[in-house]
């Protein structure tokens, strides 16, 4: 398709005025939409045309538009952020579209993340992980000297590959069960992994795993819908991690090295 | 933190007692394998088996237990699982999760239908209509027993659908309990992946090929 054809596609969307009332799909059509239009321009484009016609535009989050906020979060087509891979929403172009495409628009679906409106959820349960476990307690003080702390390459690679996540929640927009062990095993191994977080590790995966059953998400099934979804490519080798770092803390608890009963949080 | 409550916890002990399954399935086709000795073969086996008296009973004890663990925790997660996904997607489209990876608690209830219909079967002996004979050294029958049931299609096709169902159920499995024990990385992910299909297809094809070779060989007679 040259960049001046311009195409038309039917977006069948999920519309909810607010959280707890019934939603419903709509079906739109999206005119004159060209190849160079990132997924949410096309939305931005769509919503125009509603507000001219004196309907109600369609609710979608989205902040930086470059793929590096994790805002944005819509299930296109039965996929997280559509299914091109390492790509969220924003950054997927409707050159992967062609014309009369009919394209599922859906809020990403679990118990943990209440729909609030249209396509926006409620992802503070992943938030809630975070302020519960995903921390080190030592005062860490200002930008450490040049090798005071000394972190080996392999480490410190396998810890920025784990902090890469953006916190969007397509792991668990894509998970059967709704689990954010894939959000919550890359906090655990990043923070295992380098010497700040090392003396904590075994309080925190406990932490974890408590804090995610009370924020409603559920088991791990090691389906890796997880890793398939994630627009940053976070691997499930960090749930592996994380579930070593849960069997290394609960034998040392067992055999009274440590005592995993709180975080300290200051 | 608690082993029989934590999420990862339970999923631990899902993985070692399914491992405990795993190694027993694989000892137990080495003993079925004998019956292709014939009867002589398989009634061996069997005498020297039961002649290891207490141990046979420890292993059935520990094996119930494993089985039970097992199966209530799986009931357990697969409840909580549809709790905390409880609106599905109108497209639903997988990326990487399988057939058998989200049949897995179908084929599991099948598997433990299944083995209480086997125990009934070949180990308490209780089923109607079953050839309970002795061998001309006096030993119990083993190979006449099997035989005769297996004559029967049904029964033949009932223990083809249980292995169909244990293929599919350790396709999935084996490979998933590497990683619930940690002992899993992007390198080694892949090969238990492949081992655990290669396993479960020697599995299918051992196991299946007992009942399906017998009923086969009555109808070429």
């Amino acid at each position: 398709m040259s960049a001046h054809e311009t195409m038309n596609l039917k977006l069948i969307v999920w519309r909810q005025a607010g959280p707890n009332q019934p939603g419903r799909f709509e079906t739109y059509e999206a005119k004159n939409i060209t190849p160079h239009h990132s997924f949410l321009e096309m939305l931005d484009v769509v919503n125009e045309d509603l507000i001219k016609a004196g309907q109600e535009p369609i609710a979608f989050d989205h902040d930086c538009r470059e793929g590096i906020c994790g805002m944005c979060s819509a299930v296109v087509n039965g996929v997280p952020h559509g299914g091109q891979q390492r790509t969220t929403l924003c950054q997927l172009h409707m050159r992967k579209f062609k014309d009369g495409d009919a394209i599922y628009l859906e809020p990403w679906r679990a118990r943990a993340f209440p729909i609030l409106r249209d396509l926006v959820v409620d992802r503070s349960a992943l938030d809630k992980l975070i302020q519960t476990a995903g921390f080190v307690s030592c005062h860490t003080g200002g930008v450490p000297d040049g090798n005071a702390v000394l972190v080996g390459k392999p480490q410190a690679d396998y810890a920025m590959d784990a902090a890469e996540c953006i916190g969007c929640g397509a792991c668990v927009a894509a998970c059967p069960n709704s689990a954010a062990m894939l959000f919550a095993g890359a906090k655990v191994s990043q923070l295992a992994e380098l010497p700040q977080g090392q003396v904590e590790a075994p309080q925190r995966v406990a932490a974890m795993v408590q804090a995610m059953a009370d924020n409603g998400f559920g088991n791990c099934s090691n389906h890796y819908e997880c890793e398939a979804a994630c627009p940053k490519g976070i691997k499930v080798k960090f749930i592996a991690r994380m579930n070593r770092e849960f069997i290394k803390a609960l034998a040392l608890e067992k055999v009274g090295a440590v005592n995993t009963a709180r975080l300290k949080s200051e | 933190m608690r082993l029989l409550s934590d999420s990862i916890g339970r999923k631990a002990v899902m993985a070692v007692t399914g491992l405990m399954m795993v190694l027993f399935v694989v000892m137990h086709l080495l003993g079925n394998m004998t019956i292709f000795a014939g009867a002589n073969g398989i009634n061996t086996y069997a005498e020297k088996l039961h002649a290891l008296g207490p141990l046979v009973w420890v292993t059935r004890v520990v094996m119930l237990v494993a089985v039970l663990a097992h199966l209530v925790i799986s009931i357990q997660i697969t409840l909580e699982n549809e709790a905390a996904n409880p609106t599905k997607y109108a497209v639903d489209r997988a990326l990487r999760a399988t057939f058998a990876s989200k049949s897995m608690i179908w084929t599991g209830l099948l598997l433990a239908v299944f083995i209480g219909y086997h125990l009934l079967h070949f180990t308490i002996r209780a089923l109607p209509g079953m050839v309970l004979g002795t061998d001309a050294l006096g030993r119990f029958d083993v190979y006449a027993m099997v035989t005769d049931a297996f004559h029967k299609a049904s029964i033949a096709l009932a223990y083809v659908v249980g292995m169909v169902a244990l293929y599919l159920h350790l396709s999935h499995g084996v490979q998933s309990l590497f990683q619930t024990l940690g002992l899993s990385n992007d390198k080694l992910q892949p090969a238990y992946g492949a081992g655990g299909k290669v396993l479960s297809t020697i599995f299918l094809i051992g196991y299946g090929s007992i009942p399906v070779l017998i009923l086969l060989a009555l109808a070429g007679k």
